[in-house]
Order: structure tokens, then C-alpha cells, then sequence
């Protein structure tokens, strides 16, 4: 491939992943100023941005996060919520399989909601190369760390959240990312006992376990809920926003 | 708080806060290589698939459970607002709507 190409691949993936900039801006404003008010420095928020680049996880973390954090738990926590990207790199595979062994790993490094759905959008049409690949992931990479970090910034001021209903934010964010979750009849039982489980854990057990025993609930139910919609029609549903990265 | 004072605090990093960024970021790239690795060898299938497919519609609800169903009525009303603008209108309008819907029922149901 030449050089002119790869330029206009690189700039097609900019292109294509440009509106989807505006909810990272507005998602990443708003961690940064929630993690800032659990006492996050805006560095610290900068480096979680950068290494985990995983918005929904990030949500939760800091929603769960105490001082000092528990590593453990949030580790955990941090690999179920992100456990769909097992089904999303196994979807993925095929389109990246071919391309040289560093820019594979550096590919799935990035690999977000977005430019997953976006990349098997185009791979209906077209081959995939790195060089769109990276137009998707890079603007949306700079994206995050940027605002999540102006966010932490400028929300460390912010005196009282709870009073422009900020601490219902995390919720708020969450019941919009579960909405578009949503695989009708199929989604309703593993949801209930999700909800079921979590409500009594929270009540009789300390710490945030509830969200790791309502998971395993929810995701055992699941499993008997008939065939999975895997591939075709789970790309479709996630074709939203269900990830703030 | 003095300039230098609040430079410091913004350039801070604590080992524990870092070690805990660490392990979620091993713990999620592990989620992202896992996948691409898995169907080199074996097809992800039956009940296996059905239930990583549950996985984070699960999560997602034990997260907001608590706080949707068993806080107050004020934060269920919101709840129901904030999915029912998420129907139709923009996610971010729906988190907006949400937060106001809880200022307000929380005024209204003192």
C-alpha cells in the first residue's frame, strides 16, 4: 500500500468515528468532574484513561471507589464489566488476523464499542486495513484522555454534587447504557435475577460485592436463555452508544 | 489552597490508586486480547456464548439496582425517566433528564 492510501484510509477512519466524538466529550467531562469528587487527581485520571481506555469500567470503578482502593475487587470488577469484549475480539478476529503481529495487539489494545461496531460496519463493504482502524481508535483515544482529564480539572471546584443531581448521574449513565443492552424477552429474566440478587446483597453484605454476585446471577441465567444472537445480531444491538469509550 | 499547592495535587499520584489502574487495565486488556486468542483454537458456542452474552446487561443492572430500586422514591421515579427518555431521545439528553428529574422529585417529595 502506498503512502497517499494509507493517509486517505487513515483519514476515512477519522471521518467515520467524528460523531461519535461528541458523546466522548460530553461522557468524558462528566467522569473526570464524578472522579475528581471521589478524590481522584486529574493525573490519576489521565493515567486510568490512558491504560484502561474503557468507559462503562471506569464509570464503575469510581463509582465503587474507596480511599484506600481496593485492588482486587476493582480488578474484578473491572473484567466483568469488559467481559464483552471477549465476544466482540472473537467477532473481530477475522477482519485483523492477517495484519503484522504488533499492529494485531495495538488493534485490540483500542478495541472500544464504537470502533468495534464501526469496524464490522465497514467490513460488510470492504477489507479492513490498520490504517482505518487507527483513524477510529487514535481520535477517539486522544478524545477520552483529554476530557476525562479537563473534567477532573474543572469538577474538583464543583462544591456539593448532589444538588444538580450529580451523584444520580453514575445511575443515570448506566440505566442509558443498559437500555441499549437490551435483546428483548431474552434479556428480561437475566435482568431480573441481576436486579433481584444485587438489592439483597447490597442490603446484607458490605463493600460493593453485590455488583460481582448480581453479575454471576444474571450471567447464569443467561445461559439458559436459548441460542446467543452472536454475531449478526449482537453487532446490530451494540451499534449505539453502550460505551463511553 | 496556595498555586503550588493545588499544581501538586493535580500532578499527584498515589501507589496505591496506581496499582489499582494497573490491575484494571491488565484485567481489561486481558478482556480484549481473550477473545481474539480464543477462536484461534475453539468456536465460542451453546451456553458458553448465551451466557457471556448476558454478561454485561447483568452488571449493568446489579450496578444501578440498589440505587434504582431500594434507595427511595425519588431516585426509582428518576430512573423510570431517565429509560424512558433513552427510548427515543440521545443518551446524553437522557442522562441530563435524569439528574434534573432527581432534583426535582427530591424537592417535591420531601
Amino acid at each position: 500500500m502506498t503512502n497517499t492510501d494509507r493517509s486517505g484510509e487513515f483519514t476515512a477512519g477519522v471521518l467515520t468515528i467524528l460523531p461519535v466524538l461528541v458523546a466522548v466529550v460530553v461522557y468524558g467531562l462528566l467522569f473526570g468532574a464524578l472522579a475528581a469528587q471521589k478524590g481522584l487527581s486529574p493525573l490519576e485520571v489521565t493515567v486510568m484513561s490512558a491504560l484502561v481506555f474503557a468507559g462503562a469500567s471506569q464509570f464503575v470503578a469510581v463509582e465503587i471507589w474507596t480511599s484506600p482502593p481496593g485492588v482486587l475487587l476493582l480488578a474484578l470488577t473491572a473484567l466483568m464489566v469488559n467481559l464483552r469484549h471477549v465476544l466482540m475480539g472473537a467477532a473481530l478476529a477475522p477482519f485483523i488476523r492477517g495484519w503484522p503481529r504488533g499492529r494485531t495487539w495495538t488493534a485490540l489494545f483500542f478495541m472500544t464499542d464504537e470502533n468495534w461496531a464501526l469496524t464490522l460496519q465497514r467490513a460488510g463493504r470492504t477489507t479492513i486495513t490498520p490504517a482505518f482502524y487507527f483513524g477510529l481508535a487514535l481520535p477517539l483515544y486522544g478524545g477520552w484522555i483529554a476530557c476525562t482529564t479537563l473534567g477532573a480539572v474543572f469538577g474538583a471546584v464543583l462544591q456539593d454534587p448532589a444538588r444538580y443531581g450529580l451523584d444520580f448521574a453514575f445511575t443515570a449513565v448506566f440505566l442509558t447504557l443498559l437500555a441499549s443492552q437490551w435483546k428483548g424477552r431474552r434479556s428480561l429474566f437475566p435482568w431480573l435475577a441481576s436486579a433481584a440478587v444485587a438489592v439483597t446483597a447490597h442490603s446484607l453484605l458490605p463493600g460493593v460485592w453485590y455488583i460481582v454476585l448480581g453479575g454471576l446471577a444474571g450471567t447464569l441465567v443467561g445461559a439458559f436463555q436459548g441460542p446467543p444472537l452472536m454475531p449478526e445480531t449482537y453487532r446490530t444491538a451494540s451499534g449505539g452508544t453502550s460505551d463511553a469509550a | 489552597m496556595p498555586p503550588d499547592a493545588l499544581a501538586r495535587d493535580a500532578l499527584s499520584v498515589d501507589v496505591w490508586t496506581f496499582a489499582a489502574i494497573a490491575a484494571m487495565a491488565a484485567a481489561t486488556y486481558f478482556t480484549r486480547v481473550f477473545g481474539y486468542l480464543l477462536v484461534r483454537r475453539v468456536t465460542v458456542s451453546g451456553r458458553l456464548a448465551s451466557a457471556l452474552e448476558a454478561v454485561p446487561g447483568a452488571i449493568l443492572t446489579a450496578i444501578i439496582a440498589p440505587m434504582a430500586f431500594a434507595t427511595g422514591p425519588a431516585e426509582s421515579g428518576a430512573a423510570l425517566v431517565t429509560v424512558l427518555l433513552a427510548l427515543r431521545l440521545p443518551l446524553i439528553v437522557a442522562v441530563a433528564g435524569g439528574c434534573l428529574a432527581v432534583v426535582g422529585l427530591r424537592l417535591l417529595l420531601l
